[in-house]
């Protein structure tokens, strides 16, 4: 069955068992989660710290094995088997450029890597070619390939990381806060390198970031998660310009804006404090301890995602 | 003590590192003045002396910084001439810091209550019990939700916010003059990043001290400074009011600055990234040091370093591109 998404996730879920005394409770991660990505479309996840987004990224890769629910990818239900396959198609661009490269390794030798495993080349030759391609690609220079990853500066290893997401011309790739390292002016080459790489080669994104302002730019849709859970999800702009969820509205009001005439115009939201912990879920909504709106019902059950209207989705009771 | 209209003038400041690979000029001449209960804003990106500025002026410097020239009056007198045991009254009881990573800059192995009362009873007279009186005090001042609770508690029962709402509290306990906020926000979530910000502002409405707020993120600073220097590689690049920086940037390094960052106005738009990479301190150009990056850059910028001239009310910028611009308006 082929369907008209590219990557399709459904209820899913992510726990992690932690020890606590004699007993194991989980720690809900990602819970019930459910969105899909069009080919070629960019997804923005957005979120604070600790709510699930990059468990969710991960998730996707497998690089953790869902608890339950189920992801697929062009229609074809990912498991632990045909998962090495399927990293030919799905790759993953991480957040810090320090520490995802390996230090012990030339360029050439980490860009190279995801050919070796999936055997993309026949002679060394070609080898080396195709890695020439895919610097000159992000824009590295030729020069460049016999070096280690430390003679480098962030912007510069970012590329390398994206470079070697490319190298097996894959369809998906789970971009973990590619550009939240990186200088405000090196940021923007970055995320220009992203779109135009997506013109060229028509590749979907699952872009998870904390800058909404970055978000926002690149992204066709934007879901919002908060603590395991899909808030909200709409079109880039509808998002930003009409929040429904209150919790997407105090994140967007929160969010400083570099212009000193809106800044001192807009009124902020300020949320009351801090992120309940993932391990004392509160009841219900996970957002009702903060949320002014809260009623009884929001302490009873959470609030399923529903359409309202344009595929804007939000799980809101008294929205 | 001498007259003063500024709280805090730092003159010509120098500061440099000596490292295995040469002298790292971080600071390379900068002034600023500060009025008090103002808030002067510093941005720049990493490697532009923001911070080595801030660390320079509380003299916490690594072991192989120094102040290498230059003048930093406190209400009229050159600290840079103080001895370690006038430094130790200044930090804290005239100056403090707060820094960027709440995580690390508390110690894990006493609790909060033993950090809040050790500035307390090092800086002023008050007794073991008093301190601990004040310790409550100033943890109710900035919102920490049951304080009596929080002091017996260590740094890793409390969450980014908290750990940050109570290094304000310790930096303000002495009631200083000045605040020096190291990027505060930055590892904080935008949701708490408000929170801060509008603390902040609060209690210097309450306190009246003076703050110079240090940040990579012009968001932050738009709102909440009356003056904003704009640093590239140890220099200051312009200097004015929030509306003359993000309205009539006229250096070419703000306006590439401004220009890269997605705001809602230019969505859909594509970005305009600055070129290049951001500076080596090590191989500084001879002229102006963003220079190599500058898509304006004349002959000029390669040899001669640019001098701040006014280009407004309030308002200075140090880029060649002015004074041709001046030159071109004077002759038409």
């Amino acid at each position: 069955m082929s369907s008209e998404y590219l990557v399709e996730v459904s209820h899913l879920k992510q726990y992690f068992p932690i020890r606590s005394g004699f007993k194991t409770i989980p720690l809900k991660a990602v819970d019930d989660v459910s969105f899909s990505i069009k080919p070629g479309e960019t997804l923005g996840l957005v979120g604070e710290s600790g709510c699930g987004k990059t468990t969710v990224g991960r998730t996707l890769l497998r690089l953790y094995k869902p608890t339950s629910g189920s992801i697929k990818f062009d229609g074809v239900e990912v498991t632990d088997k045909n998962i090495y396959g399927l990293r030919k198609e799905m790759q993953m661009v991480f957040q810090d450029p320090y520490s995802s490269l390996n230090p012990r390794m030339t360029v050439e030798d980490i860009i190279g890597e995801p050919l070796d495993v999936h055997k993309l080349y026949s002679t060394r030759a070609e080898r080396h070619e195709k890695v020439m391609e895919l610097m000159e690609t992000v824009g590295l220079n030729a020069e460049h390939a016999t070096r280690y990853a430390h003679e480098f500066s962030g912007g510069q290893r970012q590329r390398i990381g994206i470079a070697r997401a490319l190298a097996v011309d894959p369809r998906f790739i789970v971009c973990d806060e590619p550009v939240s390292a990186l200088d405000v002016s090196i940021q923007a080459q970055v995320v220009n390198m992203f779109e135009d790489l997506q013109k060229q080669r028509g590749m979907a994104y699952l872009f998870i970031a904390h800058d909404l302002l970055v978000v926002q730019h690149i992204s066709d849709r934007i879901a919002v998660m908060y603590l395991g859970h899909m808030m909200e999800l709409a079109e880039a702009n509808e998002l930003m310009n009409n929040p429904m969820h209150p919790y997407t509205q105090s994140l967007l009001s929160a969010v400083p804006i570099p212009d000193p005439e809106t800044a001192r115009k807009s009124k902020r939201i300020i949320l009351e404090g801090d992120v309940p912990s993932p391990l004392r879920m509160p009841t219900g909504c996970p957002f009702r301890t903060r949320c002014k709106y809260a009623t009884e019902q929001c302490a009873k059950a959470m609030p399923e995602l529903k359409d309202r209207g344009d595929g804007h989705l939000v799980a809101c009771w008294n929205k | 003590m001498a007259d003063y209209k500024y709280i805090l003038d730092v003159q010509d400041l120098h500061t440099t590192f000596t490292t295995d690979n040469g002298e790292v000029r971080a600071v390379n001449g900068i002034n600023f003045r500060l009025e008090p209960g103002k808030t002067l804003g510093i941005v720049g990106e990493s490697g532009s002396g923001k911070s080595v500025t801030a660390y320079s002026i509380m003299q916490i410097l690594a072991a192989n910084g120094r102040i290498s020239s230059g003048k930093i009056l406190y209400k009229g007198e050159d600290i840079t001439q103080w001895n370690s045991k006038q430094m130790a009254g200044f930090r804290g009881r005239c100056c403090s810091i707060i820094f960027q990573d709440p995580m690390t800059s508390l110690n894990p192995v006493f609790t909060i209550g033993y950090q809040l009362e050790e500035a307390v009873l090092l800086h002023t007279d008050r007794n073991k019990a008093q301190a601990r009186e004040r310790a409550v005090e100033m943890l109710t001042l900035v919102g920490v939700n049951e304080p009596e609770k929080r002091v017996k508690q260590y740094p890793h029962e409390l969450s980014g916010g908290m750990r940050q709402r109570v290094m304000i509290a310790m930096a303000l306990a002495c009631e200083p003059d000045i605040l020096i906020a190291d990027e505060p926000t930055t590892a904080l979530d935008v949701t708490i990043q408000a929170q801060i910000l509008e603390l902040m502002q609060e209690l210097q409405k309450k306190l009246g001290m003076a703050i110079i707020m240090v940040t990579h993120d012009l968001g932050v600073i738009a709102s909440m400074c009356d003056e904003i220097i704009v640093m590239y590689g140890g220099r200051v690049c312009e200097r004015g009011t929030a509306d003359a920086i993000f309205y009539h940037p006229a250096h070419e390094y703000t306006k590439g600055l401004l220009r890269s960052i997605p705001t809602t106005a230019n969505n859909g738009e594509r970005l305009v990234p600055i070129g290049g990479t951001p500076i080596n301190l090590l191989n500084m150009p001879k002229g102006c040091a963003f220079c190599p990056r500058c898509d304006e850059a004349m002959k000029i910028c390669l040899t001669q370093i640019p001098e701040e001239i006014p280009v407004g009310e309030d308002h200075l910028a140090a880029c060649w591109m002015n004074v041709k611009k001046m030159y071109e308006e004077g002759r038409a």
